[in-house]
């Protein structure tokens, strides 16, 4: 396999050195910040040539590279020849061809099935579920067939070749299926991998680390930031491992962990505070499953104090995993209760959108109420 | 059909009496309009003109096809009538329908080797029947009155052809050279069993038999089966994908949805519907409507075929024929074997509480394996000393398997974590040394043919 394109080795030692824009969304680069030691080494190990641009353009380049690096690689689901709805597919079925970039009939239960049997005959399908929202027809494919895929077999057969690309999260108009954050549910299935970015650069290097790893991956692309967050992002072949937490803003006072785009929430949620002179150490969990337990206990151990936050609903959700390992791992270490921000538990509600959601206010007034404990 | 008539089973009883008309002697895939089966559509003119209704044309142009108008308005009902008839070889006492003439027959040393698998699964099948029965391990499930459906099929395969079965198929994994030990060993979950002692009984899986491993949910292996044969495809494999399941099982979404993207995306696989009439308690026609599984071809644009399930003869020929046609057009087939459950659904099943005895005697009568064998020894191909032989010798082996894969022990716990993932992740690290120091200080509680490290 060509793990470095072209231009990746190419261009290595006459780059400058990535620094990251400003985002929209919050997502600001930290590059004036060390980020955790593993993701350091990675990515200064990487350094290449880069250039700014947008999240489904991040994705693109990954499917891009990973189309051109190994032919075993397919692309497929609805409305993906001609790009598909967010634009995540364009300009691939013209540069590789109708017979591995292609549209399926609309079946979300056919395109994973569809995907296990070619992962299982050793190929890497990188398929899309048009919305997180609909991918519970392809619950069972998913968690009764690819996560026990290998399992089942005693290690004959496996489809880990497999990753599932779906759109989630709030838009402020999506309403009850245009909106959800599923990852809960997947991150109980032992045999899957849970993966979620919170910017450009992060989008293309989990992707291609995610379509890399022998084992089925559900990578969830936060939809509101496929446009509006903007940042430098390497050429060519450029990866950020799996399962490693990223602490994009360093503090003292208490830890702030979020994923996607609740990360953006979650840093200008930061910024507020420091004006307040409370120092928050903001991580940004990125692989949900398996997750870095070492770089959040780390942290809290440091910090004393805890805030999980998620668009989905609190109960069962995935903050409710974090806080509860915590609370066992650095319990003689915290200062107060480690608390939660996240939807509410109700369907996703249309017009109290900005009632259901975890904001910048609610996410400060929170840290405030963990800091007077 | 009454409610009553149904809960006594007499709906069995009056298809068998449907299916004494049947025999038609020659085998052909009733194929769809040409149209629908040709390759993939060409992207690039996918948005080719010509869409939209014209009062004046004679033709509703629609996309790729003419639709023609008429003035009469009518609701097209579904016909009464089969339209695919059910291909046979042997008639119920094991005669030939082509008389002498040699058609659709095999030679002697293929069908001897049919015979004789046929014979040793039925064996096989009773006594790890009665092994369960005597609690010797946890579940079964047999394969009576579908052993000519699955030898007939697995014959007329080629070993390169990959398999995604559903469960009743075990068959062609002793055509494929599983040994009967191999088959006590997974049944036992010992050491020695592929999965590692990780499913239940019956669910045999063997990557270099090219046999997927067997999952329980219904249907999941036929979307599966479709993308196995579309990456085959790419690739340029030699084999065909063939998928096992039941009429029950068809009933699922993703029997619709394999068929739906086999055909539009033309993928070499051969859909294998064993029609056996019963799903645990519920009668195939409390299951569908219309001319059966394999008439749904037509709708998904799919060639069909139908044959009779328990005709050995039969069910090679077809399934050579199908996998010719997909070798040759590249594009899946349906086939529907017409066959019957004559077993319990499995051990936790007692099939006499819905359905009545005189049915089952009834297809009983027309056992596959039997009229396979007035056939051979028609041909004097087979003698009542080696029947004998045979069934004898098969018996012991049997006994002597089981006796040996129960004294095996287990996979160590260790083999409980790994495979989740292709390492060990580090949570499942911790839980497993979480686990192993309890097992340790408490190896009383655990059993003691699992060694813990």
């Amino acid at each position: 396999m060509l793990r470095g394109s072209g231009v990746s080795l190419g261009l290595r030692g006459l780059v400058e050195r990535t620094v990251s824009s400003a985002l929209s969304c919050g997502q600001a680069a930290t590059s004036s910040r060390p980020l955790s030691t593993a993701t350091t080494e990675a990515e200064v190990g990487e350094q290449q040539r880069t250039r700014k641009i947008n999240f489904f353009t991040a994705i693109n380049d990954a499917l891009n590279v990973s189309l051109e690096e190994d032919e075993k690689t397919l692309v497929f689901g609805e409305d993906v020849s001609f790009g598909g709805v967010f634009r995540c597919t364009s300009g691939l079925l013209e540069k590789h061809g109708g017979e591995r970039v292609f549209n399926t009939p609309l079946c979300e239960q056919g395109i994973l099935g569809f995907a296990v049997g070619a992962a299982a005959m050793g190929y890497k399908p990188v398929v899309e579920i048009q919305f997180a929202d609909y991918i519970f027809p392809a619950f069972d494919q998913i968690v009764n067939e690819a996560a026990k895929y290998r399992y089942r077999s005693g290690g004959q057969f496996s489809c880990g070749g497999l990753t599932v690309r779906t759109p989630c999260g709030a838009v402020g108009h999506g309403g009850h299926y245009h909106s959800q954050s599923p990852e809960a549910f997947f991150m109980h299935s032992p045999g899957l991998k849970v993966v979620m970015p919170s910017r450009p650069r992060d989008a293309k290097g989990l992707l291609l680390s995610s379509i890399r790893d022998d084992n089925p991956v559900i990578f969830f692309e936060p939809k509101i930031m496929y446009r509006t967050s903007v940042e430098e992002v390497p050429y060519g072949d450029f990866t950020v491992p799996l399962g490693e937490a990223a602490v994009v803003r360093e503090g003292s006072d208490i830890t702030l962990v979020g994923w996607g785009s609740q990360v953006g929430v979650l840093r200008q949620a930061a910024e507020e505070c420091e004006q307040e002179g409370i120092s928050c150490e903001v991580i940004d969990l990125r692989t949900i499953l398996p997750w870095d337990v070492e770089a959040i206990t780390k942290s809290v151990t440091k910090t004393g104090r805890l805030l999980v936050s998620h668009e989905a609903p609190l109960t069962a959700g995935v903050g409710a995993e974090i806080v509860s390992t915590v609370s066992k791992e650095c319990f003689l270490s915290l200062e107060s209760p480690p608390t939660r921000v996240c939807g509410a538990d109700t369907p996703f509600p249309l017009v109290w959108e900005p009632f259901y959601l975890p904001r910048q206010a609610k996410v400060v007034a929170e840290i405030k109420e963990s800091l007077n404990f | 059909m009454t409610a009553t008539a149904r809960a006594f089973g007499m709906v069995g009883l009056r298809w068998l009496a449907g299916c004494r008309a049947f025999g038609s002697p020659a085998l052909g895939l009733l194929d769809p309009p040409a149209a629908s089966s040709s390759g993939r559509r060409a992207l690039a003119s996918s948005a080719a003109g010509g869409e939209g209704g014209d009062q004046g044309s004679e033709f509703y142009q629609f996309r790729d096809r003419k639709i023609p108008f008429v003035p009469e308005l009518t609701i097209h009902k579904p016909s009464d009538e089969i339209a695919i008839p059910c291909f046979r070889v042997l008639d119920d006492a094991g005669n030939s329908v082509h008389g002498d003439s040699g058609e659709y027959e095999v030679e002697e040393p293929l069908a001897r080797k049919m015979y004789e698998t046929m014979v040793r699964l039925q064996t096989l099948d009773t006594l790890f029947y009665e092994a369960q029965r005597q609690g010797r391990f946890s579940f079964y499930m047999t394969c009576f009155g579908e052993e000519a459906t699955v030898i007939g099929s697995a014959a007329g395969l080629e070993h390169a052809d990959h398999v995604f079965a559903q469960y009743r198929e075990h068959g062609l994994l002793l055509w494929r050279g599983q040994t009967l030990q191999e088959f006590a060993d997974q049944c036992y979950g010992n050491h020695r069993d592929y999965n590692k002692g990780r499913q239940m009984p019956i669910h045999y899986g063997r990557k270099d038999m090219n046999v997927q491993t067997i999952s329980s949910p219904l249907c999941t292996q036929l979307p599966q089966a479709a993308g196995a044969a579309y990456a085959n495809k790419l690739a340029g494999y030699e084999g065909i994908t063939v998928t096992y399941f039941g009429e029950g099982a068809a009933s699922e979404g993703d029997f619709h949805a394999a068929m739906n993207f086999a055909s539009t995306l033309s993928c070499p696989v051969l859909f294998f519907c064993r029609n056996n009439g019963w799903a645990i308690s519920t009668p195939s026609d409390e299951q569908y409507t219309g001319d059966g599984i394999a008439g749904r071809g037509q709708a998904y644009g799919m060639p069909a075929i139908r044959v009779d399930g328990m005709d050995a003869l039969a069910m090679y020929h077809a399934t050579k024929a199908a996998r010719q046609y997909i070798v040759e057009n590249q594009s899946p087939v349906i086939l529907e074997a017409m066959s019957y459950r004559t077993s319990h659904h499995s051990t936790s099943d007692d099939s006499s509480r819905y359905r009545e005895i005189s049915e089952m005697k009834a297809w009983k009568a027309r056992d596959p394996v039997s009229r396979f064998q007035v056939w051979l020894e028609g041909k004097g191909w087979w003698t009542e000393s080696e029947e004998s032989e045979l069934r004898a010798e098969a018996r012991k082996e049997v006994m002597k398997v089981l006796d040996l894969a129960e004294r095996e022990r287990k996979r160590p716990l260790r083999d409980m974590v790994t495979d989740v993932y292709d390492e060990v992740p580090q949570h499942l690290e911790r839980q497993y040394e979480e686990i192993k120091a309890f097992a340790l200080k408490n190896k009383a509680l655990f059993p003691n043919d699992t060694p813990i490290e």
